[in-house]
Order: C-alpha cells, then structure tokens, then sequence
C-alpha cells in the first residue's frame, strides 16, 4: 500500500494562516493503515491545530470527515456539502487524494497534509519498508519475490555490486542488500539455476514514470 | 485577587486507579477541587486522541494512574499507554505545551495516600505553569 508521513506541524501552520475555517479530509484506505491520514490520526492533527490556533490567539474551526477511499471520485463528491461551508480542505491522504479533491472542487483550495512516501509493506508494528516503485515492468518472477528495483539502490538486475557487504548495502548500513536476499531465498527455494539467467536492462523510457504520467485504460469498463 | 485552580483530568485503571482513589475518597483524604476522574478498563485504553482533546476540552492538566509495568492484568496495556502518552508529549512540544500539563503515575490497589499527594503536587505544579493556554 502507499505509505506516507505527516508533513512537519510548523508547515502545515504556514499555510493554514490564512484561514478561520477549514475541512481536514483523511481517507480511509493506505494512508489509515500506515497511521498517517486515518480517522484517528486526522483527528489527533485537528486538535493540535485548534490548539495550536488557540494559543496563536487565532482560532480556526476544523471540521473532520474521513472518505472510504479519497481517490474514488464517488467517495470524493461525499465532501461536497462540507467543502462549500469551508475555506480551504488540508488533505491528509496520499498525494493522490489530493488531486482528485483539487479536480473535483477546483474553487477550493486544496492542501497536503501529508508526505507521501512509498509504496511498502508493514515489516512490524510502526514500522514500513519500501517495496515497489511502480516501475511498469514487473521481474519478480525472476527475483525469487523480492525488488531488486525497490530495494536495491542502485536498483542492480543482475547479482549485487562490490558494496555488499556480510548482507548489508553499502549506501546504508542497517539495510539489507536485496541480491543477497533474492540469492538467499532463491537457494533456499531450490531456485539457484535461475539467477544464471540475464535480465535484459528494463526499457525505463517505455514502461516507466520516465515517458511521463501513465495511464491504463480498460475500454470495456468505460461507461 | 482569585487563586488560580487548575483543572485536572486524571484517567484512572480500574486495576490500579481507581481503588486507589476510593481508598482515598475512604480515608477522606485531600483531593484537588478541581478534579474529573476518568475511569478506564486499562490504561491501555487511552487513546492518544483522548489525552489531547482532555487538554482542548479545558484541561489544565492530564494525568493517568496506571499499573506498575509488568503488572498490567492485560499484560501490556500500561506499556502501549507509555507510547502514546510520549506521542502526545511530541505533539504537545509542537504546539508549545509544556510537558509537564501530561503525565503518567503508577499505583497500585492500596495508593490512596499516594494518589491524593501526586494529585494536590500537581495542582502546585500547575498553578506555577499557569492555565493552560491551549484550551
């Protein structure tokens, strides 16, 4: 799931100065699980604002909703009524959930209340790791299930580079090198003899961010 | 010239807190005047959301009488507590709160003396911080 971090608190005061009354809008999806936009914690952030507001000497009025899913336009246009009797919205979804309020009520302006991070898997509580990067082109079946694209820093297709070392990436320390991970687990599976096949280099100008924003278009759900 | 009398919200573990207040209330000890017990089934119970909107709601101060660690009868639930209590101590730093508005004590059953010192200290501590000027 896309994972995301509370932006620095003294930022999202700078840019809610202007503002008396406002809709904090969490989502119900990602950003719920990684305890960073949920209902809980969108609910902790409007209290330490009106507190914070408060002891400015400027209070401001925060109403509170939290959408099944913020990038769904149809949980989206839920906000519709609470938008209109508000200033500004301060999204704490991802930055996707952002875009989809900034379309849907292009008169209101729209501010993140998060950063978002990654895409990655909760390794233990309070704790997540990256491990995709959306790269369009998925090799998985040729790394024993682990990225060497997420998780490799110099994102390597074809055994570790000279800065592996007793396991851990030389970029940092405490991180695991992914080709000793896909070589341990991929001995551990039997699997060894597919490691001596090459990996083409990916075509990052085709299948990537690279070529500019993607999208996927499914002609038979279109209505 | 009124003396300042700061309003305490103290969440109380039923295993620990609360019979610890009602030995107090028994043997009619001191309590604050200003005073609004919060009974909780375990301290791990409290929400960090709890602790702050005390503070929003009008709380000069916030305390929670838990259970002595490794003494919780749901093994863990004074542990988690002391997480979300040091979470809320971050947002407050942000906001500018002093630490000392939130704060964990641990008792046990038979602390009824104890409970009502911790309490009337903390009314001192208090009126030396001033009202809460968050609320």
């Amino acid at each position: 799931m896309i994972k995301a971090e509370q932006k620095p608190f003294e930022e999202i005061l700078e840019y809610l100065a202007p503002y008396g009354k406002i809709l904090l809008s969490g989502c119900g999806a990602c950003v719920t699980v990684c305890n960073a936009g949920g209902e809980k914690d969108g609910a902790l952030l409007a209290s330490a604002l009106r507190m914070a507001r408060r002891k400015m000497g400027k209070p401001i009025e925060i109403l509170e909703s939290t959408p099944a899913r913020q990038c769904e336009p149809e949980f989206a246009q839920e906000l519709t009524d609470t938008i209109g009797k508000v200033e500004a919205v301060l999204s704490v979804s991802c930055g996707v959930g952002v875009q989809t309020l900034a379309r849907y009520f292009p008169a209101t302006q729209i501010f993140p209340g998060v950063n978002t991070t990654f895409m990655g898997e909760t390794v233990a509580h309070g704790v997540w790791e990256e491990r995709c990067q959306a790269c369009g082109n998925c090799i998985l079946e040729k790394t024993a299930g682990i990225c060497p694209i997420a998780r490799c820093a110099k994102q390597l297709l074809n055994g570790p580079c000279g800065g592996s070392s007793k396991g851990k990436c030389e970029i940092k320390r405490e991180t695991d090198c992914a080709w000793q991970l896909i070589y341990d687990r991929s001995k551990s599976l039997g699997q060894l003899h597919r490691l001596s096949a090459i990996i083409p280099a990916k075509q990052w100008g085709v299948e990537s961010r690279d070529s500019g924003p993607r999208s996927i278009v499914r002609e038979d759900l279109k209505v | 010239m009124s003396i300042f009398d700061p309003k305490i919200v103290a969440f109380c573990c039923e295993q620990s807190g609360v019979p610890a207040a009602e030995m107090a209330k028994t043997l009619k000890l001191k309590m604050p005047d200003n005073l609004e017990l919060v009974p909780v089934p375990c301290s791990g119970r409290i929400e960090t959301l709890y602790l702050l909107k005390a503070l929003e709601s009008g709380a000069d101060g916030v305390v929670v009488f838990a259970c002595y660690e490794e003494n919780c009868r749901y093994l863990q639930g004074n542990i988690r507590l002391k997480g979300r209590v040091g979470y809320a101590k971050q947002i407050m730093a942000k906001i500018g709160l002093e630490s000392e508005r939130l704060e964990i004590f641990h008792v046990a059953t038979n602390s009824g003396v104890k409970f009502t010192e911790i309490l009337m200290q903390k009314v001192d501590q208090l009126r030396q911080l001033g009202p809460n000027p968050a609320k």
